[in-house]
């Protein structure tokens, strides 16, 4: 608190300061408005060459067709499916690993954390063409398991990287007193680390979520033929049209899409700020 | 590579009652944390995360590698026509074309032109964050976040359609006509990098931040009290203790500029007129699953590996530097 009163300037110079803060946050919402307004927007304002920034006679028509369009409604569940799993699986995969490389001294520690740095670089984009052909040999193309697989392994370096701090951050001495009282590892492991790293946990979820929910080339070459295993972008790409775009379309799915995301944010917003601050902070 | 780790190390002598765990155990006193003797219980808990790993990105990559020096078309995925060893051969037909070098040079001036617009314009909000009361905060972190939470590709079509020639907000307030951004080279580039900047400076923002935030109280309150003024106080205090973090923000800057592709496919419609927007991700995407020259998209992406692996090499570089511990 006494950081932010000295930082705080009290001059006039906040006004200005404050009056810019909100002209920003409106400038950097507007898009978000202008989606949300030409989802509700009639068809005939839309193709209006007006542009206006409000409506008058808002209207669901464009989420009718969006949800009317085929297996629109399945599409999202497959998305909640993709992202759902690989959340829940790379944070506990992560808690695992990060907690192996905080808390052991062991051989090829530093060498495994290298890599895990390392892995973050790797271009997703640049292996999606031997993914691929693994996931053919899989057999897993056209099915969600093509999905779920790479991105948990693209979610994993960061994730460990992210919650090392937090797993740092929890006392060696608690640790030691648990097992005086006569705990086994495997009980600290469960019932009094991973309850203290889980707004860490929370943190990294966000990104390995996001990137999830994003993904659009891994569902654009993966799933090729079966379409009921799609995920939202898909969905998406059908009204573009070569013709003319249904923008009114366009703008009911992206608002579809974007609103569980969004929520999922302004849930997690305080633990997110924080937990950055924790992981940059070591 | 999990495999023979694992094979060195022998159980612990404390493994085996570890294990055992129960009531029964003795209540010896164990030796403080887990650091010593850890046994194989690192490796038992590293084991999902390296199996995952190995196969889904170890392997790829040196399949990859392994594409990229093969003849790999349509012919051989499908037509059961035998692959033949073509040592340097893709590399020398990528290098030789001139597209590859002005996609090359593009993706890295574009990567370039975002990570400096991103850096700026996200320290210059994290500092206004700090100077404003809790209402402006809040509005323009909610809003941030709300950019930062739009999936690439609704961001991208939200921002293709405000810049839309006839049914678009901006041309009209800026008296464009039907000017259209996405056909031209540079305004094309443009539009993109508007979108990307909108959808990455929350992250360096919100970190940047978080890092002013951390800064004890104390040591600020020490500096006001020794007389130092603010100015000095942001150069001698603040700005070297945020610069790990200022690291961080900039390499994942790049990391993750260099690899737009969803906004470049998606605004530029598959990388622009004749190809004038393609950056290396997408040209790879195309060269590979467009016109199915899998072996010419490997070689590229390896070429892209090899980029970011330098820029990961510089950032180890400064990390260590710094002094930080792994």
């Amino acid at each position: 608190m006494t950081t932010r009163t000295l930082l705080r300037v009290r001059r006039p110079g906040r006004l200005a300061a404050e009056a810019a803060a909100l002209v920003i946050a409106a400038a950097v919402a507007f898009p978000l408005y202008w989606m949300l307004l030409s989802a509700f927007k009639p068809a005939g304002e839309i193709q209006s060459t007006e542009a206006r920034p409000w409506t008058l006679a808002p209207s669901l028509d464009s989420f009718r067709r969006v949800f009317e369009q085929q297996e629109f409604g399945r599409y999202f569940v497959n998305s909640l499916i993709v992202a759902g799993s690989v959340v829940v699986a790379s944070a506990l995969i992560a808690f695992l690993a990060a907690t192996a490389v905080t808390r052991f001294r062991f051989r090829f520690r530093t060498t495994l954390l290298i890599m895990f740095l390392v892995a973050q670089m790797v271009p997703v984009e640049a292996l999606a063409i031997p993914l691929f052909f693994l996931m053919r040999d899989m057999g897993q193309l056209n099915t969600l398991g093509a999905l779920i697989l790479p991105h948990l392994a693209f979610s994993l370096p960061f994730a460990i990287w992210m919650l090392r701090g937090f797993v740092k951050a929890v006392p060696e001495a608690l640790e030691e007193a648990a097992y005086i009282d006569g705990a086994s590892r495997t009980r600290f492991l469960w019932q009094i680390l991973f309850p203290l790293v889980l707004p860490g946990l929370v943190a990294t979820s966000v990104f390995s979520f996001i990137s999830t929910w994003n993904d659009f080339l891994f569902a654009k070459s993966f799933i090729i033929s079966d379409t009921s295993q799609s995920t939202l972008p898909m969905a998406l790409l059908v009204f573009f049209k070569p013709d003319e775009n249904d923008w009114g379309g366009i703008m009911a799915a992206s608002t579809v899409m974007t609103v569980p995301v969004l929520v999922f944010f302004v849930l997690v917003q305080r633990r997110l700020v924080s937990g950055l601050g924790g992981a940059v902070k070591d | 590579m999990t495999a023979d780790t694992t094979a060195y190390k022998t159980e612990g002598p404390g493994a085996a009652a570890r294990r055992g765990g129960g009531p029964a155990r003795p209540p010896r006193r164990r030796p403080a944390s887990s650091t010593r003797r850890p046994g194989w219980t690192p490796w038992l808990y590293l084991l999902p995360a390296l199996v995952l790993l190995g196969g889904l990105l170890v392997y790829p990559i040196y399949q990859l590698g392994l594409i990229s020096f093969l003849e790999y078309t349509q012919a051989q995925v499908s037509g059961g026509e035998p692959t033949t060893f073509q040592g340097f051969g893709n590399y020398a037909t990528l290098f030789g074309d001139s597209q590859f070098w002005q996609v090359l040079l593009a993706t890295v001036l574009f990567a370039a032109a975002c990570v400096v617009a991103t850096l700026l314009v996200g320290c210059a909000l994290a500092v206004l964050l700090t100077r404003v009361r809790a209402l402006p905060r809040l509005a323009l972190m909610m809003a941030a976040l709300g950019a930062w939470a739009t999936p690439a590709i609704t961001g991208s079509t939200v921002w293709v359609f405000l810049f839309d020639p006839d049914f678009g907000p901006v041309n009209k307030v800026l008296g464009l006509g039907d000017f259209s951004w996405t056909y031209g080279r540079y305004s094309a580039f443009a539009l993109v990098l508007l979108e990307v900047l909108w959808c990455s400076f929350p992250f360096v923002m919100v970190t940047v931040y978080a890092g002013i935030r951390a800064i004890p109280a104390e040591v600020l309150e020490a500096a006001s009290l020794d007389g130092a003024s603010q100015w000095r106080t942001w150069r001698s205090v603040t700005a070297p203790m945020l610069r790990p973090i200022l690291v961080v923000v900039t390499i994942q800057s790049i990391i993750w500029d260099f690899k737009v592709f969803t906004q470049i496919y998606v605004m530029t419609n598959g990388g622009g007129i004749a190809g004038q927007n393609l950056v290396l991700n997408v040209y790879a995407y195309q060269k590979a699953f467009a016109s199915s020259q899998y072996s010419l998209g490997s070689a590229i992406g390896v070429v892209m590996l090899v980029i970011l692996l330098a820029v990961t090499l510089v950032y180890l570089r400064l990390m260590r530097r710094q002094g930080e511990e792994l």
